[in-house]
C-alpha cells in the first residue's frame, strides 16, 4: 500500500469526498439529506486521519484513536440531529430546511 | 503486487465517489440513504486497505449498523406522501456547486499534490512493519487516553438522553394518526383550498401526523 499508492492520492480522495459532502449539506432541501452530507464530510476527515497514521507513524496509535473518537462523536451527532429533525417535523409537518425559518429577520 | 493494490484502490475510490455523488443528487431520500450505506462500506474497505482493521470493523458496526439505520428510521418517521418526487436541491445549488468545486480544484487538490510530504520510507518488502493494532489501542484507552475515553462515554450518555428528550412527545399532546383515506381526503381538501385562495399561505389547518411507512406504497 505504501509503495503502490502515494499519500496525496488518498488525501485527494478524502478532499473530493469532503467537497461532495459539503455540496450535499449546503444544497439539499431535506433536513435528513443535510445530515447525510455532514456524515460524508466526517468520513472524509476520518480517511485523512487514517492515511496520515498509516504513512507517517504506523507504530503509534494516536491516529486511530482520534478516528475512533470522531466516529463516536459523529454517532452522537447523528442521534441528536435526527431527534431534532423529528421534532422539527412534528412542529412544522415538513422536513424542508427552507421552511424552518422562524428566526429569519 | 503493486499494480493489484493500485487497481483495488482505484476501484474503492470510484465506489466511494460514485456513491457519495449519488447520495447528494438522487431524488428519493431512501435511495440516498442506501447509497450512503454503500459509501460507508467503501470507506470501510479503504480502511482495510490502509491496514486499520479495527477501524474497518468499527466503521461497519457504527456507520453501517447504527447511523444508517437511524437515518432510515428518521426518513420513515418523517416522510410525507406529498413530498414524493419533489425537487431535492434548493434554489442555491449552482452557487454551492461552484463553491465546492472551486474549493476542491483551486485550494485542496493543488495544495495536497504540490506539498512535499516527506513520508518516511517504507521498509523493504518481506520485513514486517510494526503496526499498532487493537491490542495497542485497548492499552491506550486505559492509559494515556483514559480521560478522553471517559469524556466520550459521558458525551454518548448525554446524547442518548438529549435525543430522547428532544424527540419525546407527551401523550396529551400527541395528535391523532389518520388513516390513509382520511389523509387523502384532507389533502384533496387542502388542494381545493389553495386553488380557491391562491397565494395565501395555508397554515390554519390543524397539524397532522403521518406515521405509516408501510401503507404508503
Amino acid at each position: 500500500m505504501l509503495n503502490a499508492v502515494p499519500l496525496p492520492a488518498v488525501l485527494t480522495l478524502a478532499a473530493a469526498l469532503f467537497c461532495i459532502g459539503l455540496f450535499g449539506a449546503l444544497s439539499r432541501r431535506n433536513l435528513i439529506g443535510v445530515l447525510m452530507g455532514v456524515e460524508l464530510m466526517l468520513n472524509a476527515v476520518n480517511i485523512n486521519l487514517i492515511a496520515f497514521w498509516r504513512y507517517f507513524e504506523p507504530r503509534y496509535i494516536t491516529g486511530q484513536t482520534f478516528a475512533i473518537f470522531i466516529i463516536a462523536v459523529a454517532a452522537a451527532e447523528a442521534a441528536v440531529g435526527l431527534a431534532m429533525v423529528i421534532a422539527v417535523y412534528r412542529h412544522y409537518v415538513s422536513v424542508n430546511a427552507d421552511e424552518v425559518d422562524r428566526l429569519r429577520g | 503486487m503493486e499494480v493489484v493494490v493500485q487497481i483495488v484502490f482505484g476501484l474503492i475510490a470510484l465506489l466511494i465517489l460514485v456513491a457519495a455523488t449519488m447520495v447528494v443528487t438522487v431524488r428519493n431520500v431512501i435511495h440516498s440513504a442506501l447509497w450512503l450505506i454503500t459509501c460507508f462500506f467503501g470507506v470501510g474497505a479503504l480502511y482495510l486497505l490502509l491496514e486499520a482493521e479495527f477501524l474497518a470493523v468499527v466503521q461497519v458496526l457504527v456507520y453501517v449498523g447504527a447511523v444508517s439505520v437511524l437515518i432510515l428510521f428518521a426518513i420513515m418517521l418523517t416522510r410525507q406522501i406529498s413530498g414524493e418526487g419533489e425537487r431535492q436541491l434548493n434554489s442555491r445549488w449552482p452557487v454551492v456547486l461552484a463553491i465546492a468545486a472551486l474549493l476542491f480544484a483551486t485550494v485542496m487538490a493543488p495544495t495536497l499534490i504540490n506539498q512535499q510530504w516527506n513520508v518516511p520510507p517504507a521498509p523493504p518488502l518481506g520485513t514486517p512493519e510494526p503496526l499498532a493494532g487493537p491490542a495497542e489501542l485497548g492499552r491506550g484507552f486505559v492509559n494515556e487516553f483514559l480521560i478522553q475515553f471517559q469524556v466520550v462515554g459521558v458525551l454518548l450518555t448525554v446524547a442518548l438522553i438529549g435525543a430522547i428528550v428532544i424527540a419525546f412527545e407527551e401523550r396529551a399532546r400527541r395528535r391523532k394518526v389518520l388513516t390513509l383515506a382520511e389523509e387523502l381526503e384532507l389533502k384533496r381538501l387542502r388542494a381545493r383550498e389553495t386553488e380557491a385562495t391562491t397565494p395565501e399561505p395555508v397554515e390554519a389547518e390543524p397539524v397532522v401526523r403521518e406515521t405509516r411507512p408501510a401503507s404508503e406504497r
